[in-house]
C-alpha cells in the first residue's frame, strides 16, 4: 500500500486529465488504470462554475483530486493558485508545478523550494514536480513536503527514465514517498521504476495519447504491479563478472 | 541587442536563393533527424521538399499529438476599431478606404462580449487598426477593465506600442499579444505601407523584443502571405522565433500563416500559396519545433480546416466577424476581410469532436497571473 501523508492508497499509479479527445473516454481509461490519485490543470477547470467537464467526470469514490498549478511562473502566483484551488474543490492537496520555461516546462527548483516553505506553512499537501536532483529532494524534505516528484525525462517526451542515476540516489536517500512524474513512455518505463524502487509514477501522456487510452491505461496498471512486486521479490543483482566455469586461479589453492 | 541586429546580418536574396538550393538528398537528412536546425528547415520549406508532404504530415501529427495530445484550443476576435491612420494595400481598414469608421463604445462592446460569452468562448482576442488618437493605451485599459471578468484569457491584435505601454496593460488582464511583420522584405514593406505609424518597419521588427521585456505571457508571430516569397518569409519567421524563445525564454510562442483575403477594392496576391504549399509550411514549422503553438482562423475554407486539424494546428477560430459590432451592434458594417469558414462555434466543436478531438475553451485563469 502506497502511503501518502496519512493517506493510504491501493494503486500506486498516478494519472492526470490532460490530453484527452474526450472527458468521457478520459474517465474510462482512469477506471481502467485503477488510479485513486488524479491530477487535474487548475488552469483548465471552471473553477466558478458548477458543471465543468473535466471534474464532472472525476467523480469516483475510490478518485481523490490532485489539483496542479500548471501555468504558474514563481512562488508568489503558485501559493495564491493553491488558495484558490482548495477552496474551489475543497482539498488540500497540492502538485505544486512551477515551470516558468514554457518550451520545456523544465521545473523551476528555487521557486519551488520557496512554495514548499510557504504552502506546508498553510497546511498544505504538496507533491512538487522537480529535477531529478538528490539535493533538492532533501531540501523539499525539510520544508516538509508529503512526497517527492522527481522527472523521469522531459514531460510528454515519453523518453523514459533518462535520469535514472539519480532516481536511483533520491530512492534510496528519501523519507517521503518518491513519485516519478515525467518522461514515463511505455508501461515498461513505469515498471522499471517501480522495480528500483520508487513508490508511485504518474503518466498522463503515454494513456491519453495512445491508440487505444482505455488498453494503455489497464497495460500501466498491471506493469506498476509487476514493477512493485519485483521490487518486494528482490530482484537478482545484475552482474558484469562473468562467473567463469573453469577459474583462472583455482590453481593457488593447489600450491 | 534586439532582432533587428541579427536580422541585418541575413540577405533576402541570399536566404532566398539557399531555400531554392535545397535537394532531395537535404530534405531526406532533415527528415532523419531528431532535432532540426534552420538549415533544415529551410529544406523542409523548399520546393523540394513537395514529394515529400506525406511522410512531413505524418511525423508532424505525431509530434503535435506527443505534445499538445488530442485537444484543440478555440478563440475568437472581437473587432473593437476600424479607425487607421495607416495605408496598407492590403487591408480594407486602409486610411484611403472610403469605408465608415467606427470605435465600439463600453456599452457596445459589452453587447459583443454578451454574444461571444453566448457561443461559449472564455478566450477572446481583441482586433483593431492603428489610431493613436482614439485606440490608444488608455482606451485598451479601459477594455480590459471591461471585459476582464468575462474571459480566462485575453489576446490582443492591435498597434505596436512602447514598452511601458505592455507594462501597463499587462498586469490589467494581457496575456497575449499578436503581432505580425506582414513582411520581413524591408522594401516591399515599405511599398505595402506607404503612410502611417505602420510605415516603420525597424519599430514593428522590435515589437516582440519589448513584448519580451515586458514578460508578456505568450506572443504571436507571423507573415502576411503573399506579399512576398512565402519561403523565404517563412524562414525569418522562424529566425525571429528561435531568437525569441532563447531570449525571453519564459514567454510562449504562437505562429500563425494567414493567407491574403479579398476585400472590396484590395490587392489581389503577389505571390500565391496553395493548399498543398499551406500544410507543407504548417508541417515544417511542426518538425522545426515542437512547443510552438501554431494557430488557423476563419480565412481559410472549410474544407482546408477540417483536414488541417490533424496536422499540426493547437488552435482554431470559430464564429469569427471581422467588422467591430460584427456580433451585435452592427453586423452589416464592412469587414477587415472576407472570412471563409463561417460555421458557428457549436458546428466547429463538433468537427473536432468527430475527429477524435477535445475542444477547449478555457486553459488559463484569470486569476493565475
Amino acid at each position: 500500500m502506497l502511503t501518502i501523508a496519512d493517506k493510504v492508497f491501493g494503486s500506486r499509479l498516478l494519472t492526470g486529465t490532460g490530453k484527452f479527445n474526450s472527458a468521457v473516454l478520459m474517465e474510462e481509461a482512469l477506471l481502467a488504470s485503477g488510479s485513486e490519485l488524479v491530477t487535474v490543470a487548475l488552469k483548465r477547470v471552471d473553477l466558478k462554475g458548477q458543471d465543468d467537464d473535466i471534474l464532472g467526470h472525476l467523480k469516483h469514490s475510490h478518485i481523490s483530486l490532485l489539483p496542479n498549478t500548471s501555468g504558474v511562473r514563481n512562488a508568489k502566483e503558485a501559493v495564491f493558485a493553491a488558495q484558490l484551488a482548495r477552496e474551489a474543490l475543497e482539498t488540500n492537496w497540492l502538485k505544486l508545478e512551477i515551470h516558468p520555461d514554457p518550451k520545456y516546462l523544465m521545473p523551476d527548483p528555487i521557486e519551488t523550494l520557496k512554495a514548499t516553505e510557504e504552502l506546508a506553512k498553510l497546511g498544505f499537501i504538496i507533491l512538487p514536480y522537480i529535477h531529478a536532483d538528490p539535493v533538492l529532494c532533501k531540501r523539499l524534505e525539510d520544508a516538509g513536503t508529503a512526497a517527492v516528484m522527481p522527472l523521469g525525462s522531459a514531460i510528454g517526451s515519453n523518453k523514459g527514465l533518462k535520469t535514472i542515476d539519480f532516481l536511483e540516489m533520491i530512492i534510496s536517500q528519501s523519507n517521503v514517498p518518491v513519485i516519478v512524474d515525467a518522461g514515463i513512455g511505455a508501461p515498461s518505463d513505469a515498471a522499471k521504476a517501480m522495480e528500483i524502487g520508487a513508490d508511485a509514477v504518474l503518466v498522463n501522456t503515454a494513456i491519453a495519447v495512445s491508440g487505444d487510452p482505455v488498453k494503455m491505461a489497464e497495460a500501466f496498471k498491471i506493469a506498476v504491479v509487476a514493477g512493485r512486486m519485483a521490487y518486494e521479490a528482490k530482484l537478482g543483482a545484475i552482474s558484469s563478472l562473468a562467473a567463469a566455469s573453469s577459474p583462472l586461479t583455482s590453481f593457488l589453492d593447489e600450491l | 541587442m534586439s532582432f533587428s541586429d541579427i536580422f541585418d546580418s541575413y540577405s533576402w536574396e541570399e536566404t532566398s536563393r539557399s531555400i531554392y538550393a535545397k535537394s532531395a538528398a537535404d530534405v531526406e537528412a532533415a527528415l532523419a533527424k531528431n532535432t532540426r536546425t534552420l538549415e533544415d528547415f529551410k529544406a523542409l520549406i523548399s520546393p523540394a521538399a513537395a514529394p515529400y508532404l506525406e511522410q512531413m504530415a505524418q511525423l508532424s501529427r505525431q509530434l503535435t499529438l506527443k505534445r499538445f495530445g488530442r485537444v484543440m484550443q478555440l478563440y475568437v476576435p472581437l473587432y473593437l476599431s476600424n479607425e487607421c491612420n495607416n495605408i496598407c494595400t492590403y487591408c480594407g481598414f486602409s486610411f484611403d478606404n472610403k469605408v465608415r469608421r467606427k470605435t465600439l463604445s463600453p456599452m457596445e462592446i459589452m453587447q459583443e462580449v454578451a454574444v461571444i460569452k453566448e457561443m461559449g468562448y472564455d478566450h477572446v482576442l481583441l482586433v483593431t487598426g492603428e489610431a493613436n488618437q482614439t485606440v490608444h493605451t488608455d482606451y485598451f485599459k479601459k477594455v480590459l477593465e471591461l471585459i476582464r471578468p468575462h474571459f480566462s484569457h485575453i489576446s490582443m491584435e492591435v498597434q505596436p506600442m512602447d514598452l511601458q505601454d505592455y507594462q501597463e496593460l499587462i498586469p490589467l488582464g494581457l496575456n497575449t499579444v499578436l503581432v505580425y511583420q506582414e513582411t520581413y522584405h524591408r522594401e516591399d514593406y515599405r511599398k505595402h505601407h506607404p503612410k502611417g505609424k505602420k510605415s516603420n518597419f525597424e519599430y514593428r521588427l522590435e515589437t516582440p523584443d519589448r513584448l519580451g521585456e515586458a514578460g508578456i505571457h505568450k506572443m504571436g508571430l507571423g507573415v502576411l502571405i503573399g506579399l512576398e516569397d512565402w519561403r523565404t518569409d517563412s524562414f525569418f519567421t522562424a529566425l525571429h522565433l528561435g531568437y525569441l524563445e532563447k531570449k525571453y525564454w519564459k514567454s510562449k510562442y504562437s505562429l500563425s500563416f494567414p493567407r491574403l483575403r479579398p476585400f472590396s477594392g484590395g490587392l489581389e496576391p503577389k505571390v500565391e500559396m496553395n493548399d498543398r504549399e499551406l500544410v507543407q509550411l504548417i508541417c515544417a514549422y511542426r518538425l522545426l519545433n515542437e512547443e510552438v503553438e501554431l494557430s488557423i482562423s476563419t480565412r481559410e475554407s472549410t474544407v482546408f480546416r477540417d483536414h488541417i486539424v490533424k496536422l499540426g494546428i493547437t488552435a482554431i477560430s470559430a464564429g469569427s466577424k471581422t467588422n467591430p459590432g460584427g456580433y451585435a451592434v452592427e453586423p452589416e458594417s464592412l469587414e477587415q476581410f472576407e472570412i471563409s469558414d463561417e460555421r458557428s462555434p457549436a458546428a466547429i466543436a463538433e468537427m473536432l469532436r468527430e475527429q477524435g478531438y477535445e475542444p477547449v475553451w478555457k486553459d488559463w485563469d484569470s486569476s493565475l497571473a
